[in-house]
């Protein structure tokens, strides 16, 4: 087990009387490419200020490279950050650009120069050396702030929400570069989004945050398929959540009560505790071809058309304030006001903590 | 009817400008006279005022004192308005609103006050009436110009390209030295050049704070006292000319946008 690149050990923060960070421990290793994924406010912008060194927390420590760096200020620590207005210096060429966190070493202009063309070239702008900022695209600055931040080859590369002001269709193309050009650096990244599609694209170690906490962390693949609780099963994609109450536990076996009828699903809890069931959309099934576990039937309230399938709301007989939310084909001849039976793979079913 | 509205209109216009531009019309005009005085009927043009201007001495050093004292002062005016602008953006600080509105405060007070004090407390410590005092009296009446101007300017967008530098490993000296002051060199620009006019026709604190080295304002109130003549006309038609220059340096400046 190698030490992690970047340790941050019980940190918390507060604005005034709001705390932001609640004792937040959280590792990073070398190479790899984190997210942190969250709503606004819940402590994720703050905790990438942390660790660029543009806030002090209120406690903990940050060790990077097994340095204590919790008071270092931004400009000794081996991170560089890529600002979300990218925050390029609007009087200088993009080679002075990129060349600045060299001239600040006191690298010779030549090599500055052959260094800056090199990183332009690594974010594909080889060409716009000579230019100016207000001369380029938002996501030709978005490339070049990439370059600027890479070229003094820093331990961790810090982005915060880099791909907010670009349009969905270059934000998704540039989403692909990142992770190549992170592949290819080697350079550790640590991202900053609200954008769940994005934090599956890339992350290598996603890290879901709400109201200054850690809700979940692991590959994302995990999170998808086995969030770790209600929030992160309702912020990384969508769920159906039934609540119920645990009547029986043994064998590997739980029986679990709730308003549309007991299920048995593999796992331990203990007897009595409210329980929360997470079903994601793919894996409700709806009408006659139906799964091992009925879950009654429903009518569906509205059918929504997503291209290459559709987003089905249904509400619960049995159980007006349970509502699903399913995934059927684009074919489907699924109609609002349709009362349809609704069922699943007990396999698929999530408990988590009521 | 509508075309007398249009035509009112315009001859209100007409009465508005010249009540601003008659005076300097006349005086430019008059400067240009070829004889000994400076009323009807105009008998020039000439030049012959302005090369009398031109072979006085104390006419001329005074010109080039007061080009000496517009330049250093204000140079200083907008460096410290500069750092004081910066420091109010960029820090907290206990008090913020009405430490600023003391700042400029003296945009307020009469240059008669200004002056006076200046000189009861340079007689108090012993600062003889000079060019250099003058320059200090002009620093204080221009530095909250160049405050009030440069902190206008200095917004919140500013900040994450700061803190890029910083990120980047640039002291705090280079970061203002590097990417603050070039950022911000319209509002500077501007701020320094509207100083200069201002300190350029001052007269009651060059008056009060000079004696034998004088300002150009302070020297044609010289010539002044001995009536008027063609050739007070001329170097006034001078002073305006550069103020005109500084004013429309000024409007450059400030105006002058870079596409985002």
């Amino acid at each position: 087990m190698t030490a992690p690149l970047v340790d941050i050990s019980s940190v918390s923060h507060r604005f005034g009387q709001h705390t932001v960070l609640k004792n937040v421990s959280l590792q990073i290793e070398p190479g790899s490419y984190t997210i942190l994924l969250g709503p606004s406010g819940s402590g994720k912008t703050t905790l990438l200020s942390i660790l660029g060194g543009f806030v002090t927390p209120s406690e903990g420590k940050v060790l990077i490279r097994g340095e204590d760096c919790t008071t270092v200020p931004p400009a000794k620590r081996p991170t560089t950050t890529v600002f979300q207005d990218y925050a390029l210096f609007p009087h200088m060429s993009v080679g002075g650009n990129v060349g600045f966190g060299l001239r600040m070493q006191g690298v010779d202009a030549a090599t500055r120069a052959a260094r800056a063309r090199e990183a332009l070239a690594l974010v594909g702008l080889a060409a716009a050396f000579d230019k100016k900022p207000h001369q380029l695209s938002g996501g030709q600055r978005q490339r070049v702030a990439l370059a600027r931040a890479l070229v003094i080859e820093p331990a961790v590369l810090l982005l915060d929400e880099p791909l907010g002001a670009l349009d969905l269709q270059l934000r998704r193309q540039m989403q692909d570069e990142l992770k190549a050009i992170q592949k290819r650096v080697g350079t550790a990244f640590i991202h900053v989004t609200h954008d769940q599609e994005e934090a599956m694209a890339l992350a290598d170690h996603c890290v879901v945050m709400n109201d200054g906490r850690i809700e979940d962390e692991g590959p994302p693949e995990r999170v998808y398929a086995r969030p770790a609780t209600r929030f992160s099963a309702t912020f990384m994609g969508e769920s159906t959540l039934i609540s119920g109450t645990v009547t029986k536990a043994k064998d590997g076996t739980t029986t679990v009560a709730t308003q549309t009828g007991s299920f048995s699903l593999p796992g331990t809890a203990l007897a009595g505790t409210a329980v929360a069931l997470a079903i994601r959309p793919e894996h409700l099934v709806l009408g006659a071809a139906s799964g091992a576990i009925r879950l009654g039937t429903a009518k569906v309230s509205d059918v929504v058309f997503q291209g290459s399938f559709k987003r089905v709301l249904a509400v619960s007989e049995k159980d007006p304030a349970l509502h699903f939310i399913a995934r059927v084909p684009a074919a489907a001849a699924v109609r609002p006001g349709d009362i349809v039976a609704v069922s699943c793979d007990a396999g698929d079913i999530i408990p988590l903590a009521g | 009817m509508r075309a007398l509205v249009r035509i009112a209109s315009w001859l209100y216009a007409a009465a508005v400008y010249g009540f601003i531009f008659l005076p300097v019309v006349v005086l430019v005009l008059f400067s240009l006279q070829a004889t000994s005085f400076p009323i009807p009927p105009f008998t020039g043009p000439s030049l012959r005022w302005y090369d009398a201007v031109l072979a006085d001495t104390r006419l001329t050093s005074a010109l080039v004192n007061s080009l000496l004292v517009a330049a250093l002062s204000s140079a200083i005016a907008v460096t410290l308005g500069f750092l004081s602008a910066w420091g109010f953006a960029r820090f907290v600080l206990p008090g913020s609103a009405l430490l600023r509105g003391l700042i400029t405060l003296p945009l307020t007070v009469s240059y008669l006050i200004i002056g006076m004090g200046l000189l009861v407390l340079f007689n108090w410590a012993g600062v003889p009436k000079s060019l250099l005092a003058a320059g200090i009296g002009h620093v204080v009446i221009n530095l909250p110009l160049c405050f009030a101007i440069i902190y206008s300017q200095m917004g919140d967008h500013q900040i994450n390209i700061e803190r890029a530098a910083r990120d980047l490993g640039a002291p705090e000296w280079k970061v203002l030295l590097l990417i603050t002051v070039p950022v911000m060199a319209p509002a500077i620009f501007a701020g320094f050049f509207l100083s200069m006019t201002f300190s350029w026709d001052e007269f009651v604190i060059s008056f009060l704070l000079t004696r034998f080295d004088t300002t150009l304002p302070v020297e044609i109130w010289n010539l002044l006292r001995s009536g008027l003549n063609p050739k007070t006309n001329a170097v006034g038609s001078l002073v305006f000319a550069v103020s005109i220059v500084l004013v429309v340096l000024f409007e450059l400046m400030l105006l002058r946008r870079k596409p985002a």
